[in-house]
């Protein structure tokens, strides 16, 4: 399985990873080996096992809908690197004039 | 009694000399921050020492024992918490430059029980970034050096933890295994290293690496100190809905002399090639000695464990790449400012973490991907099933499971670091218990070339008590806990 600098790029921007050149060059690689590795599972025929994605058998996890102590929103926005009226404050999401001010 | 004396003691050995007014908590938290002062330059098992509250811990405790009011067995004790559990008087960093300056607004919930307990917390210990590793080089802190050979690895990822037993910096410490990540660097480092059930310890306020698989666990000198940690820090917490509201039985009850009666498996797929021929005569010796204690010895087979690396690097890299998301610079941690929040997304994230966490987060990211989630992520669920079958087949013919921990002894720093598969191969004996959500124990199991060999115990989901019993009696019969790393020019 070899990865394309394309797929690399493609899965970095999902990611919201920024990398360097050099470094999706040495991913490419690593990855592209991992998942060689990776492809010995083909040799197992699954088609009628079910998946696994947790361990314990606990279903549906419920408590009273009660209110109960929380955090203040001064501990909640402590570690905030910039925030303002509460809010944790970020760059405009929608870019430019149209959602800059909504 | 001696600085040297004080810091040589079980959990156990202290609770009754602290009960008998024989030593007092501050006189035993001294002696270790004094030890952790004189090693750490050789170590570097912490990322951060709280003097401060430990000794402020100290006089509270001594103040409890002294008016016999809400002591408990861990009571005055001094303890390491691995950095990636968050603590509200100490910066929780997870290794990670990401989460610089982050001081977390609450506690843990093993870190409040262990505070409500009366512990005392000497400090934050060193880890491979957000628990991602096997030798603690991963760390954006530099590595910890094993104190059997500081040119070695402690392994990882509870790498600091693991250390700051063996050297002495602390009579015991929290860690998390993932994937083997306290069952290894115990081995490693020559003590006891526990991962309980996953459900058995809440994991709230662990910062979450793979959440079907992370467990909480204690590192020992002793399995019975590892009994008495467990007792301090499982049970069902409604901060984590996947802990389970299972009894937490008193576990040094179940600690017993001989292993009459008892099915030890002995599964032929744990060995592998290029496994350390000491390690695997030591492994040997251990299950003989364990048969001269009455076990009866029986072949098992687990057929899938040639796949269990690969489900593991499908699986635990998917869960990592969510939940490493929240790490964006907004809510918490570092945040490098770019024209739009996108771009400030993957210069903050580019910056923050390190090569091994960006490949995994670019793994899972992958594996969970249009087109591929499939053919990976699916693929590895199912192949999951099939290891957790083949346990089930096996605990239905023996108690426990007895395996190394790890193919080799620690390896040397720097030695794995340009081949990342070369590295996850440290873990091919530690993973599958994570896949299937079972107990698992290293212990010290002998020496190979003058460095510790781990034996491994793998038990019954819930039955911590068999495991720790059967533990028990194997360490006691085989004497290894009692060897201390010299740690030669550095030792106080």
């Amino acid at each position: 399985m070899s990865l394309s600098k394309q797929d690399v790029d493609h899965v970095a921007s999902l990611a919201r990873l920024g990398l360097s050149d050099e470094e999706k060059e040495t991913l490419r690689d690593q990855l592209s080996s991992i998942l060689d590795h990776i492809a010995v599972l083909n040799r197992l025929d699954t088609d009628a096992i079910s998946p696994t994605a947790q361990v314990i058998e606990l279903f549906n996890v419920l408590r009273a809908d009660e209110v109960l102590p929380s955090l203040t929103q001064e501990q909640v926005l402590a570690n905030a690197p910039s925030s303002r009226d509460g809010f944790f404050e970020v760059r405009a999401v929608l870019g430019g004039d149209e959602g800059g001010s909504a | 009694m001696t600085a040297s004396e004080l810091t040589s003691m079980t959990a156990a050995e202290a609770r009754r000399a602290l009960d008998a007014g024989e030593i007092t908590s501050t006189a035993l938290t001294e002696a270790h921050l004094a030890r952790i002062e004189a090693v750490e330059p050789a170590i570097h098992s912490y990322l951060h020492v709280m003097s401060d509250v430990a000794l402020a811990q100290a006089a509270d405790a001594d103040r409890r024992i002294a008016a016999r009011e809400q002591v408990s067995a861990l009571t005055g004790i001094p303890i390491a918490l691995k950095d990636i559990l968050v603590t509200t008087d100490a910066p929780t960093t997870a290794a990670s430059r990401i989460l610089d300056g982050y001081v977390s607004p609450y506690d843990a919930t093993v870190v409040r029980r262990l505070r409500e307990q009366g512990a005392v917390f000497l400090g934050k210990t060193n880890t491979d970034e957000f628990a991602m590793g096997s030798s603690t080089e991963n760390s954006a802190f530099g590595a910890t050096h094993n104190p059997w050979d500081t040119s070695r690895v402690p392994g990882g990822s509870s790498g600091g933890s693991a250390a700051s037993v063996a050297a002495r910096e602390a009579i015991l410490s929290l860690g998390s295994d993932t994937g083997g990540s306290i069952r290894q660097p115990a081995g490693f480092c020559g003590v006891v290293g526990l991962k309980p059930t996953y459900g058995r310890v809440s994991r709230f306020g662990l910062i979450a690496f793979a959440s079907s698989l992370d467990q909480i666990g204690p590192f020992t000198r002793t399995v019975e100190d590892a009994a008495i940690a467990l007792e301090a820090i499982a049970g069902q917490d409604p901060f984590d809905s996947t802990s389970v509201p299972a009894a937490v039985p008193n576990f040094r009850a179940g600690l017993r002399a001989d292993l009459q009666g008892v099915r030890v498996g002995v599964a032929r797929e744990y060995t592998v090639d290029g496994m350390e021929p000491g390690v695997d005569a030591a492994v040997k010796t251990a299950i003989a000695q364990m048969r001269d204690l009455g076990a009866e010895i029986v072949e098992v087979s687990l057929p899938h464990t040639e796949y269990a690396l690969a489900t593991y690097y499908i699986t635990a890299p998917a869960e990592a790449s969510a939940n490493l998301s929240r790490f964006d610079g907004v809510k918490y941690g570092l945040r490098l400012d770019e024209a739009t929040l996108q771009e400030t997304y993957e210069r903050t994230r580019g910056a923050g973490f390190g090569a091994e966490v960006k490949r995994r987060i670019m793994l899972g990211t992958y594996a969970l991907s249009s087109g591929y989630y499939d053919a990976y992520y699916v693929k590895a669920q199912k192949v999951r099933t099939l290891i957790k079958q083949d346990f089930d087949r096996a605990f239905a013919e023996v108690d426990v499971i007895a395996a190394p921990t790890s193919p080799t002894v620690a390896f040397p720093l720097g030695s794995r670091m340009n081949d990342p598969y070369q590295m996850y191969l440290a873990d091919v004996f530690t993973i599958p218990c994570n896949m299937a959500g079972i107990p698992g124990i290293s212990l010290p199991g002998g020496f190979s070339e003058g460095l510790p060999v781990g034996f491994q115990l793998l038990g019954r989901a819930f039955d911590e008590a068999t495991l720790l019993g059967v533990a028990h009696a194997y360490e006691q019969a085989a004497g290894w806990y009692r060897q201390l790393p010299e740690l030669g020019a550095v030792a106080s």
